[in-house]
C-alpha cells in the first residue's frame, strides 16, 4: 500500500497543468487541479521554459494559491506551466557550500555549479525540542568592549542589532564576525549571510570584510539584493538558516548567522499578506508576525550531545528610529536581548553607538563571573548600568537647572558619563580589547565616583579593583 | 480499521481546516486529521460543514484527506505522574516525544500523558460497601517525596464501592475500585486516572473569600502589593523589563504547594533554562528539590499556534485537580499575550470580523473565563485548595494601553506593572511602585498583623505614602535643582532612596537575597523606617542630612539584605541597636 501511495505521488508530482487562472502580484491561482498539500513545492515555467519555483500557501477544493518566489513577471494566464511536487520546499545542503554565493532559494549566483548535496532537508524546518536544548553559556569574546562588557555575547545566543539608516551596524557585525572568539578553544567555526532586500554595495563591504580577514571560504552567502523579487526574501532566512542547521548539527562547526535587514524580510511578509487579503493587526503587519519571525530566530542555540551551535546576529532597522514599532518589538520579545544604537551617539562620534541602557542580553547572567571571565564582571556590570542611569538623570536635570547647580556629587557623576562613553564604550573598528582590559577600563570609570556610591559591588571588589586611576577628591561637605 | 470517518479536508489555510462532508462531530471534539493523524479540534459546526483547528504543523495536508473522530473533547489526563514532567501544549510528554521523533519535534506523534509502566504504591482509603461521593478521596499514592496524591473519586458520580484494591503497588491502569453509581445499575470502574476537558472548570464544594497571602519572598510584592492565594495578578512589562525573571522568582520561591509554569510562546532556552535549575534548587520549607512540586507546559514561539492556545487551558485544568485534592497551586503564564495573539492569528484564518487591533471581539470574554478559574475553594472531599493566577502580558511597545493589557486589568484585582525606567536602571524586579496596585490588601493584613507583626499595615502605609511624597519632591528637584529644597524634605528623598536600594531592589542570583521570608521583610522595613523617623526628628534638632547620610551604619542598612539570612533574624535587632546608639549619639551633638 505504501508503494502505491509512492507511485501516486509521483505520478501526481509529474503531472503539469498548462494555464492558470489569475495572478496578482506574486500570486497564482489555479483551479481545478488534483487535491495539493498545503506548504508543497511548486514549479512554475514561463513560455520560455524558465524555472520559478513557488510554495502553495492556500488550498482548498477549488482553488490553489501559490507564492512565487521569483516573483510573476512575464508570466502570462494561457501559457504558464505548473507541477506540483508533492513535497515541501528542500534545500540541498552541504559544507561544500561555504566559499560560495547562492540567490535567496539557495542557488549559485557566483557563476559556479552547484555543490553536491549531502542531504535533502526541507527549509521551513521543525521546532526543536525545549528538553533537547543544551543551555548556552559559552562566553563570545568580540573584543568590543560595551558588548564583552555589559551585554555579553554567549554561544548559541540570539543577539540582534537595533540600528537606524546610516548607522554603523554594518561595521559592528562585521567587527564581530572578525574578532568573536570563544578563548582557551581553537574551534571549527563557520559564518552564514543572508541578505535580504540589502543594496549592492552592502553585500560587497560584507564580502570585502570577510575577504580581507581572510575567512571568505568559512562564509556561505545568501544574498537576495534590493533589486531581487521581494517575495524571494521570504525564503532567504530560511535557506541560510537550514545551511546553517546542517553545518552546526550535522557537521559539528560553530556558526555565526548574520542576517540583514530583518526589517525588509517582514515588508515582504506585510506585502504578500496584503495581497491576500488577511486581517491585519499593528501597522498592516499580518497577526502571525510574531510567530513567523519566532521560526527564524527560534532556529539557534546549542542540543544536548551536539558539538557545534548556532548563534545568531540579525541587524534591523528601526523605521525612523522608532523601538516601539511592530518590528523591533516583535523581535525584542523573542530574541535574547538587544544591541540598541542611539544616533545621538553617533552624531557625536562616538562609536560604536551602542546605548547604553535599552541594550541587554538575557543570556549573560549564566555566561559571566568566576570561571568564566572575570569574578567581578557581574557586579561591576550591574553597577556601570546602575551609575550610567544616573548619569543620564543629572544630564536631565543639567539641561534645565544648568551645571553650576549641580551638587558636587553630581558633578563627579558627569565626569563618570562622560569617560565611561568616550574610554570605554568608544573604540576603533579594529580594535580588540581582552575581557580583562574591558574590565579594567570599567574599573577606572567607576573609580571617579566615591567608593560609597558603589552600591552594587562587594567590599572586596572595591578592595581589589577600585582605585585603578586617581580619583578625584570628593568635595563633599557643605 | 475501526476508526470514524467524520469528514474530509476541504480547505487548509495555515493551522486552520475547513473540513466538508461532516457526519456527526461535536463541538470541540479532538479529531485526526490526514494518514499522518495530526490532532485537532472542532471549533464551528455548520451544516455539514467544520472548523478545525490543528495542533501541528499542517505542511502536506491537502483537501481530501480524511478528518478521524475521537468522540471525546480535548482533554488532559490526571493522575499520579504529573508532577515534575514537562508536558507540551496539548498535554505530550516532551521527554517522551524526545525518544520518538529526537532534537526535532515530528508530526502526529502520540503519547500516553502519563507513565503506563511505572508502579506506584497505593493506600486505599475506601472499603467495600462504604458510600462514596464525587471529590472524596479513595486512596493515595506519594507521588514525590513532597506531594501525597489523592486518588478522587471523579466529579459528577457518587455511590456504593463494591470492590476495593487492597494496598499494593500498582500502575495508573489497575481498577482500584468498582463503583455502583447511585442513579445507574451500571458499575464504573475507577483507575487512578481521570481525564477532563481542558475548557471546562472543575466544580467544587464552595468558594471561600480570600484572607491568606501567597507569600512569593520578593520584597516588593509580599510588603508593598500582595496577592492573595486563589487570587490573580497580571504583570504587564515591554520586552526585557523582567517578566520572566519576576516569574521565574515566583516559580522557585513562593510558598504554594504546587507549581504549573506554563511557557506560552516564548523562548526555547527559557524553558531549558528552568529544566536545568529547578531540580538543583532546594525548597527552603522543605529542603526538597523545586522540581518536585513543579509541572512545566512549553510551548515556545516555533512550535504550532494552535497549541499555544491549548497550553493555558490544559496548566490550568492540572491546577485546577490538585487543588481539588486539597493544595494550594500557583499557576504562572508566561506569556498570556502570545495565548491571545494565536486567538488573534486563528481568528483572523476563520476570517471573523476583527475588534480592536484585529483581536476577535470575544477576547474579553476568553480572558475573563480564563482568570475566573482561580480562586479559593472547599473542595468536594471538605479541604481546602487554592489556585492563584500569575499572568505575563507582554504589551506591543511596553504601553499599557492595548487590549490585551486593558481587558487583563478589568478581570485581575493584583496588578504589577514593570517600569521601563526601573529595568533600564537594572533595578529588577522593575516592579513600578506607582501604578502598580493590590486590592487584596484589607483581606490579608489579619493575617500579616496576627503571623509577623502588628505594625505591619501601619508600616506599610507610612513608606508608601513617602514614595508618594518623594515623586512631588523629584519634580522640584528636576525644576530647580536638590540645593534648593530644606534638609527636611531632602531627608524624605534621601530615605526613598536608601528603601529602593535596600529594600526593593533583589538580587535574584544572590543566595542570601534571592527571597525573603516575611519576617525579614519585615524586620527591614522596620528598620529603615527608624531610620526615617529618628533622622526625621534629629533634622528637626538641627542635624544637617551630610550628617545623617555619612552616618557608618548606613552601608550596614543598605547591605542588610545581602549580608543577614532569612535565618538569623536575631542579626536585625543588632543592627537596629547600632542606628539607634548613632542617632542617639547625631543628637547629643545638637541636643
Amino acid at each position: 500500500m505504501a508503494d502505491q501511495s509512492e507511485l501516486k505521488k509521483k505520478l501526481l508530482s509529474s503531472r503539469e497543468y498548462v494555464g492558470v487562472d489569475q495572478i496578482e502580484g506574486p500570486l497564482v491561482f489555479i483551479k481545478n487541479t488534483h487535491p495539493v498539500g498545503y506548504r508543497e513545492l511548486v514549479e512554475c515555467r514561463d513560455r520560455q521554459g524558465n524555472l520559478r519555483l513557488g510554495t502553495v500557501m492556500d488550498t482548498s477544493d477549488d482553488v490553489a494559491v501559490v507564492q512565487v518566489f521569483s516573483g510573476t513577471s512575464g508570466l502570462n494566464m494561457p501559457e504558464t506551466r505548473v507541477s506540483f511536487k508533492g513535497e515541501p520546499q528542500t534545500l540541498g545542503v552541504s559544507k561544500k557550500m561555504l566559499g560560495r554565493v547562492f540567490n535567496g532559494l539557495g542557488q549559485p549566483r557566483d557563476g559556479g555549479a552547484a555543490p553536491r548535496a549531502v542531504k535533502q532537508v526541507d527549509v521551513n524546518g521543525r521546532p526543536v525540542n525545549p528538553v533537547a536544548r543544551e543551555y548556552p553559556r559559552d562566553f563570545i569574546q568580540t573584543g568590543i568592549s560595551v558588548i564583552d562588557g555589559m551585554n555579553t555575547l554567549i554561544r548559541g545566543q540570539k543577539l540582534p542589532i537595533f540600528s537606524g539608516n546610516g548607522l554603523p551596524h554594518n561595521e559592528l557585525a562585521a567587527q564581530i564576525t572578525r574578532q568573536a572568539k570563544v578563548r582557551g578553544q581553537e574551534t571549527d567555526f563557520a559564518v552564514v549571510f543572508a541578505a535580504m532586500g540589502v543594496k549592492h554595495d552592502v553585500a560587497r563591504y560584507f564580502i570585502d570584510s570577510f575577504e580581507s580577514s581572510g575567512v571568505l571560504e568559512k562564509v556561505a552567502l545568501f544574498l537576495s539584493l534590493a533589486d531581487d523579487p521581494s517575495i524571494e526574501r521570504i525564503i532567504t532566512p530560511r535557506s541560510a538558516l537550514t545551511l546553517a542547521e546542517h553545518l552546526a548539527f550535522d557537521e559539528g562547526m560553530h556558526v555565526l548567522v548574520v542576517m540583514t535587514d530583518m526589517a525588509n524580510y517582514c515588508e515582504s511578509l506585510r506585502e504578500i499578506s496584503t495581497l491576500r487579503g488577511e486581517i491585519p493587526s499593528r501597522k498592516g503587519y499580518p497577526g502571525y508576525l510574531y510567530s513567523d519571525l519566532a521560526e527564524l530566530y527560534e532556529r539557534s542555540g546549542m542540543l544536548k550531545g551536539f558539538k557545534g551551535s548556532i548563534t545568531q546576529l540579525p541587524i534591523l532597522t528601526m523605521p525612523n528610529d522608532d523601538i516601539s514599532h511592530p518590528i523591533p518589538d516583535l523581535s525584542g520579545y523573542i530574541t535574547e536581548g538587544q544591541i540598541v544604537f542611539e544616533r545621538d551617539m553617533h552624531s557625536r562620534g562616538l562609536y560604536p553607538p551602542v546605548a547604553g541602557l535599552p541594550s541587554l542580553s538575557r543570556l549573560m547572567k549564566d555566561g559571566i563571573g568566576e570561571g568564566m571571565t572575570r569574578e567581578d564582571h557581574p557586579h561591576l556590570a550591574s553597577q556601570l548600568f546602575a551609575a550610567y542611569s544616573y548619569v543620564k538623570d543629572v544630564r536631565n536635570l543639567a539641561s534645565v537647572i544648568g551645571e553650576e547647580e549641580l551638587t558636587p556629587l553630581d558633578h563627579q557623576y558627569l565626569d563618570f558619563g562622560e569617560y565611561f562613553e568616550k574610554k570605554f564604550v568608544n573604540q576603533r573598528t579594529n580594535e580588540d580589547r581582552s575581557i580583562e582590559q574591558t574590565l579594567d577600563l570599567g574599573w577606572e570609570a567607576l573609580s571617579l565616583l566615591p567608593a560609597e556610591e558603589l552600591h552594587r559591588v562587594t567590599e572586596e571588589e572595591i578592595e581589589t579593583y577600585y582605585g585603578t586611576v586617581a580619583a578625584k577628591t570628593p568635595e563633599g561637605g557643605i | 480499521m475501526n476508526e470514524r470517518i467524520a469528514g474530509r479536508v476541504s480547505r487548509v489555510n495555515g493551522p486552520v481546516l475547513e473540513a466538508a462532508d461532516i457526519t456527526d462531530a461535536l463541538m470541540t471534539e479532538m479529531v485526526f486529521v490526514g494518514e499522518e493523524r495530526l490532532v485537532g479540534e472542532v471549533i464551528k459546526l455548520n451544516g455539514n460543514r467544520a472548523v478545525i483547528q490543528v495542533y501541528e504543523d499542517t505542511t502536506g495536508i491537502a483537501p481530501g484527506d480524511n478528518i478521524y473522530g475521537s468522540g471525546e473533547s480535548l482533554s488532559v489526563a490526571l493522575g499520579p505522574g504529573l508532577m515534575g514532567t514537562i508536558y507540551d501544549g496539548i498535554q505530550r510528554p516532551l521527554e517522551n516525544l524526545f525518544e520518538l521523533s529526537g532534537e526535532f519535534i515530528g508530526k502526529g506523534l502520540s503519547f500516553s500523558a502519563l507513565n503506563k509502566e511505572r508502579e506506584w504504591e497505593y493506600t486505599p482509603l475506601v472499603r467495600e460497601g462504604d458510600r462514596v461521593k464525587e471529590g472524596q478521596i479513595i486512596g493515595t499514592v506519594q507521588e514525590t517525596p513532597r506531594i501525597e496524591h489523592r486518588i478522587m473519586v471523579p466529579p459528577g458520580l457518587a455511590g456504593t464501592v463494591t470492590e476495593a484494591a487492597a494496598a499494593g503497588t500498582y500502575t495508573i491502569d489497575r481498577v482500584i475500585a468498582v463503583l455502583e453509581p447511585d442513579d445507574t445499575p451500571e458499575k464504573r470502574e475507577l483507575t487512578m486516572v481521570q481525564s477532563w476537558p481542558i475548557r471546562r472548570p472543575r466544580p467544587t464544594a464552595e468558594r471561600r473569600p480570600l484572607s491568606i497571602p501567597l507569600v512569593t519572598g520578593q520584597r516588593v510584592i509580599d510588603t508593598l502589593f500582595p496577592l492573595a492565594k486563589g487570587g490573580t495578578v497580571a504583570i504587564p512589562g515591554g520586552f526585557g523589563t523582567g517578566k520572566t525573571m519576576t516569574q521565574h522568582a515566583i516559580a522557585k520561591w513562593c510558598d504554594a504547594d504546587i507549581i504549573v509554569y506554563i511557557g506560552c510562546g516564548e523562548r526555547g532556552n527559557e524553558m531549558t533554562d528552568v529544566l536545568n535549575e529547578f531540580p538543583e534548587l532546594i525548597d527552603p520549607s522543605t529542603g526538597r528539590s523545586l522540581m518536585e512540586r513543579t509541572i512545566l507546559i512549553a510551548n515556545t514561539s516555533n512550535m504550532p499556534v494552535s497549541a499555544r492556545e491549548a497550553s493555558i487551558y490544559t496548566g490550568i485544568t492540572i491546577a485546577e485537580y490538585y487543588r481539588d485534592q486539597g493544595y494550594h497551586v500557583a499557576i504562572m503564564a508566561d506569556s498570556t499575550s502570545r495565548w491571545a495573539e494565536a486567538l488573534r492569528e486563528l481568528s483572523g484564518r476563520m476570517e471573523e470580523m476583527p475588534a480592536e487591533e484585529g483581536f476577535p471581539a470575544y477576547l474579553p470574554t476568553r480572558i475573563a473565563e480564563f482568570y475566573e478559574r482561580a480562586g479559593y475553594m472547599e473542595t468536594f472531599c471538605g479541604k481546602e485548595g487554592s489556585v492563584s493566577i500569575i499572568g505575563a502580558v507582554s504589551p506591543p511597545g511596553g504601553d499599557f494601553s492595548e487590549p490585551v493589557t486593558q481587558h487583563t486589568r478589568r478581570f485581575v484585582r493584583c496588578f504589577w506593572g514593570l517600569d521601563r525606567q526601573l529595568a533600564n536602571a537594572r533595578h529588577y524586579p522593575a516592579i513600578g511602585w506607582l501604578d502598580s496596585y493590590s486590592e487584596y490588601l484589607t483581606d490579608i493584613t489579619p493575617w500579616w498583623e496576627e503571623k509577623v507583626g502588628p505594625a505591619w499595615a501601619e508600616d506599610r502605609r507610612e513608606i508608601l505614602e513617602l514614595l508618594q511624597k518623594e515623586v512631588r519632591l523629584q519634580q522640584i528637584v528636576k525644576l530647580v535643582g536638590p540645593d534648593a529644597l530644606p534638609d527636611s524634605q531632602r531627608f524624605v528623598i534621601e530615605v526613598c532612596t536608601v528603601f529602593k536600594n535596600a529594600f526593593l531592589q533583589q538580587n535574584a542570583f544572590d543566595d542570601i537575597d534571592r527571597y525573603s521570608t516575611a519576617e525579614k521583610q519585615m524586620r527591614m522595613l522596620g528598620i529603615i523606617l527608624c531610620y526615617w523617623r529618628r533622622g526625621n526628628e534629629a533634622i528637626r534638632k538641627g542635624v544637617t542630612i551630610v550628617k545623617l547620610r555619612r552616618m557608618k551604619v548606613l552601608q550596614e542598612i543598605i547591605k542588610m539584605k545581602l549580608t543577614i539570612p532569612n535565618d538569623k533574624p536575631g542579626q536585625f535587632d543588632r543592627l537596629e541597636a547600632k542606628l539607634e546608639r548613632s542617632l542617639d549619639r547625631l543628637g547629643a551633638i545638637y541636643g
